[in-house]
């Protein structure tokens, strides 16, 4: 794992451009930690104040900083990434392990459901989950719902390398050994797997991140809970764009491109390192 | 050297993999000063274990060469009646210009080479039309009388690839390339898919292709039984060195190369029940050979000067070429008398 | 043909076992919903007329009869689907009393003339460029296309709809950028109206095309630089076909099948798009209509919105399936 990353950093420039980007926006979150107010206070700092020394992100119209409120709400909208992509792994892997390796009629019940899953609108279901549970959707019960829903396509894509992995000649030896078909998967298979669970589990982010903000930016989240949504919410709520509160809009939106893209890079780098065709490609671009 | 029945000239051949990925260098000597020449009007044949580069070399003899094999070294020569040409020194549009109309290539893995979603008539179309250099009518004419020719059915340019079957498919390429009666014909494997009842049809089309059209056929197969069939010559291949050359009698009966007399040997043959000792080792890594002669690892015949200096091709026989050192003390594996059963010509 | 004809059949009762499922799905999960219709216009008609309590029993009493909230789920779904086959959604809360199907046929064409249009675009011109990016591996415009496609695609559909606005609504106001046409042209069959209408969707469906054209290269190149190392094209090549014809009826028409599979699966995705577009342009059509019922708790009109959109996805999805076989010789129609 650890040399993977090391001559990825080494020899690719996406993934080092990628994880500076990456690693930016992750030091910011962490200054919430010292955060000298809450994110929940509102008129602490006089409202609509342009960036200055004094505040460098300027103040929002309802009298907080934005660098402090905005350190928040990376924090909380990368915990909530995290998160949905720690839970859609668990699901993934397992499923992924077990059909790939098992095989027979527990792969086939398995991929009926997720054919199931992939084919599930999913943002129109987290509207219809909004519209039930309104703001009792707080951003745990969002990332469990998303975790939920979004492991389908990376199972199949674990099973697939899984299902390669089975006919080897370390898993035969593993079998008869005496091995358990679960210590072959967890201690044999499951370091195979691994880079693509990397970055299948980033490739998620992204994609619970755009769709957290997406929600929240019509309202369909708790509004009271700062994330980079809830501030973009706010802000088009506050009219800022037409009373010229131009930085409580630009700056988020910067902020937010900048993670995306760095969170993007990695994928890339990460997927070029695991498919060997896009190797070859690259040496034969040369 | 050069005969005025050379077609083709090759000296001093080197083309090598190349890669550079994530910091490790890798170079991979798949042809590795390779010199041979193909007279005109005869089937040459390729043989050597799989991995031993055979179709790497016929890839740059075809000029089919991609990213990252490339020609190191060396020199090759087409002659085509009045044109003269090395395909690695003439421009893309000289090299075009004698594709198909003179020169033409079976690639390896002909299940896969046509078009999946157009039906056969369009691959015709596309490849040879130009080439043949006729208006539409007679280049249909043309096409439907060369596929009768070979006992194909001028049906099957309706059809699409997925409906035919394997043997059919491969019939079918061979026709594509052969259509526009090119004087230069270069097989990779056109039978390895094949079962052995199919394998024979095939074979016998080639055949048939070849006399008719008095042309020059580069045959590659790793399976000798296959050689014996129908090269009048056979170049063995081994770790990217051709190893030995000569007309087919004579490697089936005298062979001078220790590893020929490995592939002679190991034929099955009709009444003989011994157990064939197989080769010990595994065939070298082209990426790091071992030194001397390549193949001294694995040689019942190995003495130390084979560990260090390189034997070169030399002439023991009549157009009999071998590389060993001992080459005089090569004895077939297994008596011999005559050819091997299978050999029915 | 006559298996052509069965696979349509076969293909046909899967879009309604799609259809049910979906619908039924959606009206499951409406009728979670602790808001009560009943209440909510009672409410409403209360605050506006004051209190004679029993004028407001009489009125409860019919509205429950109407909407049918005193029966058991059971009951309703079976109602529900009754109604549903005529035509008969129940009436919106949010415009009450005009019948949710109303409202949701008046929004209708909006929403399928900006998606038609954008995905035709995005699609056509996607895979063309994709095509030509995957083949073309160092041709410079197209590497810097395949650049921008790649920083446009992780950033979701409301940014670029929001850069959009920002551009050619504050800092160059030469769009308009809320609404479907001018207020002060009348909606008919006349130029104006037309010319009104296009003009209003230059942006909405500009967002839709750019984020949309840039899956689609994306996806096709990275499709063709995998079909350029097949086989078949190899041999093209090396038998000397025209450059040209490779590109086209060997790459890019095998590259096709596969990206219009790609194209029907996106479909979902696409349609979710517009919701958030047409929310930032406030476009009248399916998007807007359903966050508005979703902010007023309007549980026949989401029910409605969702119902026709499942039909309409499922719909289009069924077409693509339906052109398949034609492209590929090989899928078997049985
Ligand atoms: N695209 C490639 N990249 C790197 N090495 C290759 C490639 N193709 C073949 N080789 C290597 O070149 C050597 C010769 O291969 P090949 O010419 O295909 O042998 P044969 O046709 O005799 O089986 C092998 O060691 C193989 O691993
Ligand atoms: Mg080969």
């Amino acid at each position: 794992m650890f040399a993977i990353i090391r001559d990825l950093t080494r020899y690719n420039i996406e993934f080092a451009i990628g994880c500076v980007l990456v690693g930016i926006i992750t030091l910011f979150a962490l200054a919430s930690f010292f955060a000298p107010v809450g994110p929940t206070m509102i008129y602490v700092v006089p409202p609509d104040m342009p960036p200055s020394l004094s505040y460098w992100f300027g103040t929002n119209s309802r009298g907080q900083d934005l660098f402090w409120q905005l350190s928040y709400a990376f924090r909380n909208t990368l915990t909530f990434g995290v998160m949905v992509a720690a839970i859609s792994r668990i699901i993934s892997i397992t499923v992924g392990l077990l059909a790939g390796y098992l095989g027979g009629w527990v792969d086939r019940v398995l991929m009926f459901f997720n054919d199931i899953f992939v084919s599930l609108p999913i943002f129109p279901i987290l509207i219809l989950v909004y519209f039930v549970l309104r703001s009792n959707l707080d951003m745990f019960t969002l990332a469990l719902i998303m975790g939920c829903l979004g492991w389908p396509f990376d199972a199949r894509l674990i099973r697939s390398v899984s299902l390669g992995l089975r006919h080897r000649e370390f898993t035969r030896h593993a079998t008869f050994s005496g091995m358990t078909p679960r210590k072959i998967m967890f201690e044999e298979h499951l370091p195979y797997v691994m880079p693509i669970v990397l970055a299948t589990a980033i490739a998620n982010m992204i994609w619970s991140i755009g769709m957290e903000v997406t929600l929240a930016v019509l309202g369909f989240t708790n509004l009271n809970i700062p994330t980079v949504g809830t501030t973009l919410y706010w802000a088009n709520n506050h009219s800022a764009m037409i009373v010229g509160v131009w930085w409580w809009i630009l700056i988020p939106v910067i902020l937010i491109v900048t993670l995306f893209i760095g969170l993007f890079l990695l994928t890339v780098s990460l997927n070029e390192y695991i498919d060997p065709r896009s190797r070859l490609r690259r040496m034969g671009g040369a | 050297m050069a005969d005025s029945t050379d077609i083709l000239t090759v000296k001093g051949l080197k083309a090598y993999y190349r890669m550079a990925y994530f910091g490790i260098d890798r170079e991979v000597r798949a042809v590795d000063d390779i010199t041979l020449s193909i007279r005109r009007n005869e089937v040459y044949g390729i043989a050597g274990e799989s991995s031993s580069g055979k179709t790497s070399l016929i890839k740059v003899l075809a000029a089919a060469i991609r990213p990252p094999l490339e020609v190191v070294d060396g020199a090759l020569t087409y002659r085509f009646g009045d044109i003269e040409i090395d395909p690695y020194k003439a421009s893309s549009e000289e090299v075009n210009a004698i594709r198909w109309k003179h020169l033409s290539y079976i690639m390896q893995g002909s299940m896969s080479v046509l078009n999946p979603v157009r039906r056969i008539r369009h691959s015709f179309s596309d490849f040879a039309f130009q080439p043949m250099g006729v208006d539409k009518k007679t280049f249909w004419e043309r096409t439907r009388a060369h596929l009768e020719r070979l006992n194909l059915s001028p049906d099957i340019l309706r059809a699409y690839p997925h409906e035919l079957s394997g043997g059919m498919r491969q019939r079918v390429t061979i026709a594509l390339a052969t259509v526009c009666q090119p004087e230069f014909i270069i097989a990779d494997e056109p039978t390895t898919a094949l079962d052995v009842v199919v394998q024979k049809d095939v074979l016998a089309m080639i055949r048939d292709v070849q006399r008719q059209m008095g042309s020059s056929v580069v045959f590659v197969t790793h399976d000798m039984s296959v050689h014996a069939n129908i090269a009048d010559r056979i170049g063995i291949v081994y770790a990217g060195r051709l190893v030995e050359e000569g007309p087919t009698r004579t490697l089936f009966t005298a062979p001078k190369h220790p590893y020929t007399a490995h592939l002679v040997g190991s034929l099955p043959r009709i009444g003989d029940t011994t157990t064939k000792a197989a080769l010990e080792g595994r065939p070298p890594n082209l990426a790091d050979p071992p030194s001397g002669c390549r193949f001294h690892p694995r040689c019942p015949l190995a003495i130390d000067k084979c560990k260090t200096e390189v034997p070169p091709l030399e002439t023991v026989g009549q157009s009999h070429r071998s590389a060993c050192w001992r080459a005089d003390e090569v004895k077939p594996l297994a008596p011999v008398a005559g050819q091997p059963a299978q050999v029915t010509p | 043909m006559r298996d052509y004809f069965t696979f349509v059949l076969k293909r046909l009762l899967q879009l309604a076992a799609v259809v049910f499922a979906g619908i039924s799905a959606a009206f499951f999960i409406t009728h979670l919903s602790p808001i009560s219709p009943v209440d909510m216009i009672v409410n409403r008609v209360a605050a506006q007329s004051g209190g004679d309590p029993l004028a407001i029993q009489d009125l409860r009493d019919a509205l429950a009869a109407l909407f049918g909230t005193d029966l058991p789920l059971h009951e309703k779904f079976l109602n529900f689907w009754g109604r549903f086959l005529v035509g008969d959604l129940g009436p919106s809360l949010l415009a009450f009393p005009t019948p949710a199907i109303d409202l949701v046929m008046r929004a209708l064409p909006w929403t399928v003339g900006l998606l038609v249009t954008s995905i035709l675009l995005s699609w056509t011109i996607g895979n063309i460029l994709g095509g030509l990016g995957g083949y073309y591996q160092n041709n410079r415009f197209l590497k810097a296309f395949g650049v921008l496609a790649m920083g446009v695609q992780p950033i979701p559909y409301y940014i670029v709809a929001f850069l959009l606005v920002l551009l050619f609504g504050y800092f160059w106001p030469v769009m308009p950028i809320s609404g479907g046409f001018s207020i002060n042209v009348r909606p008919g069959f006349t130029f104006e109206f037309i010319a009104s209408v296009i003009h209003h969707s230059i942006l909405p469906a500009a967002s839709l095309v750019i984020v949309g054209l840039g899956i689609s290269f994306l996806g096709m190149r990275a499709m063709v630089s995998n079909i350029v190392t097949e086989d078949y094209v190899t041999y093209a090549e090396l038998a000397g076909v025209r450059t040209e014809r490779v590109v086209f009826f060997y790459v890019i028409r095998n590259a096709m099948v596969p990206q219009l599979t790609g194209l029907a699966m996106a479909l979902g995705g696409i349609f979710s798009g517009t919701i958030i577009t047409e929310q930032v342009f406030a476009y009248p059509g399916l998007g807007s209509l359903l966050v508005n019922a979703v902010n007023a708790g309007d549980t026949t009109l989401v029910l409605a919105v969702s119902s026709i959109a499942v039909i309409a996805v499922a719909g289009a999805i069924f077409v693509i399936d339906l052109i398949h076989p034609l492209l590929d010789p090989r899928v078997k129609v049985k």
